[in-house]
């Protein structure tokens, strides 16, 4: 597929995905807790409301820098999905964070600078297990191309189980699931008010979940490497690891930061490094 | 129908109620009345909310806690008073620190009378809310400000 094709059927279909899984995660989680929940397209309507609402900021910059985070959100997923080069997705990834953070720490808001300061730390948890994938994968693939790990014709999941799992457990971060939703919750009523999105309102907080929503396109397109060509077994994957999260949603409560990361990073260093280091003994 | 009917975020404030009411909104939350059927979540952030649900004759301590969260909340917005309490200050409407209900503070645009308020009323009142929202939402779009 032409690289700007793919990058264009990206930005339009990701929100049309990402939105019917947001609405169907919904869903789930209410049935888990013997309720109905809201229709499918939810999400939808929550963001379309959050655009007709009037802006409230106490400092401009957030709206310029959560605007950032939107746009490199996007530019991630676009080079991910154009075939790009790997270790250039995760630093667009992790500068589209950044920004995230920024806008968090703009205003003077006790709630909103510890959910920066808790965005920082997961960024840190999650930053080293998504390192030790691309290097998993270019070993397996010989390529830090996307493009061209997609043609792998087996599964490089059958050699990178350990690294497979260990990035099952950092979506949770990024999914902004329990027990790891430290920042900011999709839950009401916690510690921290809504921790780093406290102080957005109106198009900002938008523009939060409409990138909310594109990045966790481009995490479910990383499990996609793991599966090489076998899309049919990558979408049962999908589906299996989406249920399993919104389980554990349900079922956990948050943990403190300290355990959040040294598990992490406990996590990265067994079942990632170990992973790389047999794979590089072999 | 416009999205913002279709996307009430509250928020739930309880300006010195006895918690008869707090426990009968929280009660609409629970599997039995589930409102988040309705698109309605409780958000606990006065900047993501369009209605404010407020319990209690507010009292003189929290009356500025309360102008403060209604302040915060961006256009367009509604407050539905919940339980006699907040409509009209109740049995404590003679108190000395009692204000004798919300509208004594910051406008109110419906009210749920009740002690306690039952959750069927309660529901009934913040989608009765979801029209007012609707009609201050259009008069905020023709430069209206006076109602918003």
């Amino acid at each position: 597929m032409n690289p700007f094709l793919a990058a264009a059927v990206f930005i339009i279909l990701a929100p049309v995905v990402g939105i019917l899984i947001t609405g169907l995660d919904r869903i789930l989680t209410a049935r888990m807790q013997g309720r109905v929940g809201p229709p499918v397209l939810q999400p939808w309507y929550d963001i379309r409301k959050l655009i007709q609402k009037k802006q409230v900021a106490v400092w401009g910059a957030q709206s310029f820098f959560i605007f950032c985070y939107l746009i490199f959100i996007i530019f991630t997923g676009a080079l991910f999905f154009a075939g790009g080069d790997i270790l250039l997705v995760i630093f667009a990834f992790t500068l589209a964070h950044v920004f995230l953070v920024l806008g968090a720490y703009v205003s003077f808001s006790p709630y909103a600078h510890i959910g920066a300061e808790r965005e920082l730390i997961q960024l840190m948890a999650v930053e080293p297990m998504i390192i030790i994938a691309a290097i998993g994968l270019y070993q397996v693939n010989d390529s830090f191309l996307i493009g061209e790990m997609a043609d792998h014709p087996g599964m490089p999941i059958l050699l990178l189980p350990g690294v497979f799992l260990g990035f099952i457990y950092i979506l949770t971060f990024k999914l902004r699931k329990s027990p790891f939703d430290l920042a900011t919750s999709h839950h009401a009523h916690q510690e921290l008010v809504k921790g780093s999105t406290t102080e957005f309102s109106g198009r900002t907080l938008a523009m939060v979940e409409l990138a909310h929503i594109y990045e966790l396109v481009v995490m479910l397109g990383f499990i996609w490497l793991f599966f090489g060509a076998n899309l049919i077994l990558c979408a049962l994957a999908i589906v299996v690891i989406m249920f399993l999260e919104i389980l554990v949603d349900n079922c956990t409560s948050r943990v403190r930061w300290q355990d959040a990361m040294i598990s992490a990073w406990f996590v990265t260093l067994v079942a990632g490094a170990g992973n790389i280091f047999a794979l590089s003994i072999m | 129908m416009s999205y913002l009917q279709k996307s009430p975020w509250i928020i739930h404030y309880d300006a010195s109620s006895c918690n008869g009411c707090d426990i009968e909104v929280l009660a609409c939350l629970t599997p039995l009345y589930d409102v988040e059927r309705f698109g309605i979540l409780n958000t606990g952030n006065p900047k993501h909310a369009d209605i404010f649900v407020i319990t209690g004759g507010v009292n003189e301590i929290n009356k500025e806690v309360v102008k403060n969260i209604y302040d915060q909340m961006p256009h367009p917005k509604v407050v539905v008073a919940v339980g006699i309490c907040a409509c009209s200050g109740g049995v404590f409407k003679e108190c000395y620190n009692i204000s004798g209900g919300v509208a004594t503070v910051i406008p109110v645009d419906i009210y749920v009378p009740g002690c306690a308020a039952r959750p069927e009323s309660i529901i009934d009142g913040i989608v009765q809310a979801l029209s007012i929202l609707e009609q201050k939402r259009n008069s905020m779009k023709t430069g209206v400000e006076g109602t918003a």
